[in-house]
């Protein structure tokens, strides 16, 4: 069981507002997602749950308990830190097996988790170690261990693949996914890189400024994005978004259109530009072109598409590819 | 990275550098020679530098003359028991200033330091007035609990500049883990801090140990560490040279080794972490 | 950033180091004031009455402070001299690669542990005694009549001995700041096309400067308050010849019984210290902040 629901949660430090009111409600076994900017307030809101702040006003159930006031350790939620947090002076056993021995379960309980834990992690060789001897991953392995023993209700990360390399980040990534998968429980997962959000989340909660900008699955928040914010943050290369002429001939102030919607051609097209640098990349080809009267627009040609810096270009936006906006940045539903 | 250096220069570095090593070091060697002569030889004309009578016989004199132990042992008490309390007060200051920081920590931290800078005899006065109401002059208890607070500044200091080096997500994750304030200070913080509350203990009981301004003016015959007791040597007893020379090396010896043990610490304590 | 709960646990333990050091500055400070305002001495008891600044009009026209400023400012000046000087040479040499550099570094930082009263006394009889001193047999060996040190040269010979006390703190936090220094910088120097001297004057000196700042700031507070080399070996004399400002309050307090001339030298010494450490709490703030 692992249901958090947050009402008219807010946070101040002294006078600086940091989360001006969220309601949010994350189901059980849910796997959501908080991203957005450094600074927006997510990993704030991930410490008010786990109860290492307070909250300023406002009330948290966990399964339908008010969770308020309740101290970090008796919310029997766990947390994995970016920095990992591990305990420098125990061994790796003992890291694992230090919620349980907080818990009070007798040595053999401890013994048995510690080692099932170890063996699902693949950190069986590594228990007499001490953390500093260990890899990025496999510290990050015994963070995930030390949350995983105590089976909590649910799981909290806070960017927790940050401090890895790109090629290690994908496993990892995968890692959790799988971790998610067999355990079914709820898991809140906070990180600025969107990828992650897409690839990993059943639920994204995508924050900006402290607030909430839109909650959905992420073909949802690729499909309809609620606001400009969103349209930007979510997907990669960023939309292209355009002022001007170009999206008043669509009633809107603002247009966008993704990338990998454009329709790319050497001959012709609606909008005609000049190819500033080509991105080969053998499986995609990414193009920044000037196009004229418009400016900078990114375009996605599926495999190679062989055209190079000076060439002239054609792109067409097909119209139900593009997302209006009104001027305060709100999406305009057809 | 290092590069391949000239033997020739390695040798002159090496000459250049025992010698300024050995002169400066020259008047502790000096003085530990001189308590193993005779009365007679320790002012001897040309000073024989090796070839005398060894003796340990000042050693002996300098106890059955003047008590030295008694004095050994207030230096004991008062090192120890000034830099105990020290730190048994400094330990929680020092955590809550380094983990639950507010927007007065820093003034409180800058206040502290200013006291030590407060020179002792702007309150030497009253502190002697004030020992000598409440009959504290010549005790060992009031010599702990000046040097105390002499110290107390400089030990929330020190520790305070080595917790900060832990970082705050572990006492976090030791509280998601269940752990109460007290295990995690048992289990969690004390381990980890342990290197620094060692050093900052060897430098305060160096410190401590040392002093010599209080240790003058507050004590006599009765409560008098070494840093006292050894003054009284000035006195034209100073003549006996082999005993003074006796007396001083029983009063450096543990310091030195001490302060040898914590030279990289003492850099950090001594420039209130504004060096490391 | 942390919860209530954690913040009063911190106020509570927080609490008694504040408390004491509160008291234990406010009090004597508060004390050493009022005294200053009276006519007060310990072998008159029961005449102090208020005499407002009398005591600092004597305590200041006293021929004796002029010269005890004087020699405090020669001693914290010369002892700052050698150490500063003296301590950035020792520092670059022990930070050259030779055999039995460890060795070196612990003979020479040794000097700082040995008790001021030891070294004045080591000093004062076993090297500077006019006729059975280490000096003066080394005299004789060139020929030399042999000096009465701290007879001839009280304030001098002090300097030396304080200075070589000193030494070894300038040399180790040199030594610690040149050994931060990032080798990297030195190397993309030498791509550049600088020299060794360039090197210490553009990369290595600037780099010390803050390491110097301290090294000067905390000697000074620490040498404003020389006392027991003094007391040891000259007692201030001959006449004022080697009396500083704490030793002088020292005499009127505990030699002359002054309770109120003392308490406001007190008070001069105190705002003669703050003058400094306003200089150097700034610098260790700035420090914090990083």
């Amino acid at each position: 069981m692992g249901a958090i629901t947050l009402e008219r949660v807010t946070k101040a430090f002294g006078d600086v507002t940091v989360i001006p009111g969220v309601d949010l409600e994350i189901a059980d076994g849910e796997f959501a997602v908080f991203v957005g900017p450094s600074g927006c307030g997510k990993s704030t809101l991930l410490r008010l749950i786990a109860g290492l702040e307070d909250v300023t006003s406002g009330t948290l159930y966990i399964d339908g308990v008010d969770a308020t006031a309740l101290s970090p350790a008796k919310r029997a939620l766990a947390m994995v830190f970016q920095s990992y947090a591990l305990y420098p002076h125990m061994s790796v056993y003992n890291n694992i097996a230090f919620p349980l021995k907080m818990a009070g379960q007798d040595r053999e309980a401890i013994k048995r988790k510690v080692e099932a834990a170890a063996g699902i992690l693949n950190l069986t060789d590594y228990l007499d170690r001490r953390p500093g001897q260990l890899s990025g991953g496999q510290r990050q392995r015994v963070a995930i261990g030390r949350a995983i023993v105590r089976e909590p209700k649910a799981f909290l990360f806070d960017e927790p693949l940050s401090n890895l390399d790109a090629a290690l980040r994908v496993n990892m990534r995968l890692e959790i996914s799988e971790l998610h998968q067999s355990l079914k429980t709820t898991m809140i997962y906070v990180t600025h890189d969107q990828v992650e959000a897409m690839t990993m989340a059943d639920k994204i909660v995508v924050l900006n400024g402290g607030r909430i900008e839109q909650v959905g699955s992420p073909l949802e928040l690729y499909r309809n994005p609620a606001n400009v914010f969103v349209a930007g943050f979510i997907g990669s290369p960023k939309m292209n978004l355009l002022e001007g002429a170009a999206a008043e001939r669509y009633d809107a102030k603002i247009i966008g259109v993704r990338p990998e919607h454009i329709e790319l051609s050497t001959e012709s097209g609606e909008w005609s530009g000049v190819v500033g640098v080509a991105e080969h990349l053998g499986s995609d080809t990414f193009l920044h072109v000037q196009v004229d009267g418009i400016g900078s627009v990114t375009a996605r040609a599926s495999g190679e598409f062989s055209v190079s810096h000076g060439d002239r270009v054609w792109l067409t936006p097909p119209p139900d590819r593009i997302h209006r906006f009104v001027a305060s940045g709100e999406a305009i539903t057809p | 990275m290092a590069r391949e250096v000239t033997r020739r220069r390695k040798i002159t570095f090496t000459v250049i550098g025992w010698l300024i090593g050995l002169t400066l070091f020259f008047p502790i060697l000096w003085t530990i020679l001189t308590s193993f002569k005779t009365e007679g030889e320790a002012i001897a004309t040309p000073p024989s530098f090796l070839f005398f009578q060894w003796t340990f016989e000042n050693y002996f004199e300098v106890q059955s003359r003047s008590d030295y132990l008694k004095h050994a042992m207030n230096s004991v008490v008062i090192s120890l028991g000034s830099t105990g309390l020290g730190l048994l007060v400094a330990i929680p200051a020092a955590w809550s200033m380094a983990f639950s920081p507010t927007r007065r920590t820093k003034d409180v931290l800058m206040w502290m330091l200013s006291t030590k800078m407060l020179p002792p005899v702007g309150v030497l006065v009253p502190i002697y007035l004030l020992f000598r109401d409440f009959d504290l002059l010549d005790t060992r208890i009031g010599l702990v609990m000046v040097l105390m607070l002499m110290n107390l500044p400089i030990i929330v200091w020190m520790l305070y500049t080595y917790f900060k080096e832990i970082p705050g997500e572990i006492l976090e994750a030791a509280r998601m883990d269940g752990a109460t304030l007290g295990k995690e200070i048992a289990y969690i913080l004390a381990p980890m801090a342990v290197p620094g509350i060692a050093s900052t203990l060897l430098l305060n009981i160096i410190l401590a140990w040392n002093e010599a301004f209080w240790t003058l003016n507050l004590t006599a015959a009765d409560a008098a560490p070494l840093s006292a007791f050894i003054a009284s040597y000035s006195s034209p007893e100073g003549l006996f040279w082999a005993k003074l020379s006796a007396a001083s090396t029983l009063a450096i010896a543990p310091i030195l080794v001490m302060g040898w043990f914590s030279q990289k610490q003492l850099v950090r304590g001594l420039t209130f972490g504004a060096v490391k | 950033m942390a919860t209530l709960h954690t913040r009063t646990n911190a106020r509570v333990m927080m609490s008694p180091a504040v408390l004491m050091l509160l008291v234990w500055m406010v009090i004597p400070l508060g004390m050493t004031l009022y005294f200053s305002f009276l006519r007060y001495n310990l072998l008159m008891p029961g005449m102090e009455e208020f005499t407002g600044f009398g005591n600092y009009e004597f305590f200041l026209t006293d021929p004796a402070f002029l010269d005890a400023l004087f020699n405090t400012l020669l001693l914290v000046g010369g002892v700052l001299l050698v150490t500063v000087v003296g301590g950035t040479f020792l520092a670059l040499l022990i930070d050259q690669p030779f055999w039995g550099q460890g060795i070196v570094r612990l003979l020479v930082i040794a000097p700082f542990f040995v008790m001021p009263t030891v070294s004045a006394l080591v000093w004062k009889n076993m090297f500077m005694h006019p006729v059975n001193g280490l000096f003066a047999w080394i005299a004789h060996g060139f020929g030399l009549e042999p000096v009465d040190w701290l007879a001839v040269l009280p304030l001098f010979s002090i300097t030396m001995i304080v200075a070589w006390g000193w030494l070894p703190f300038a040399t180790l936090i040199i030594l610690t700041a040149l050994q931060s220094l990032d080798q990297e910088q030195k190397e993309a120097a030498e791509m550049d096309g600088a020299g060794s001297v360039s090197i210490f004057l553009y990369i290595t000196l600037p780099h010390l400067a803050r390491a110097l700042t301290v090294v000067i700031l905390i000697e000074t507070i620490f040498l404003l308050s020389v006392f027991a080399e003094i007391l040891v070996t000259t007692n201030g004399g001959p006449g004022t010849a080697s009396t500083n400002i704490s030793y002088l309050i020292y005499a009127q307090a505990l030699l002359q019984f002054d309770v109120g001339g003392a308490s406001a030298g007190g008070v001069v010494a105190i705002i003669l210290a703050n003058i400094v450490a306003i200089f150097l709490i700034r610098m260790i703030g700035k420090n914090l902040e990083t």
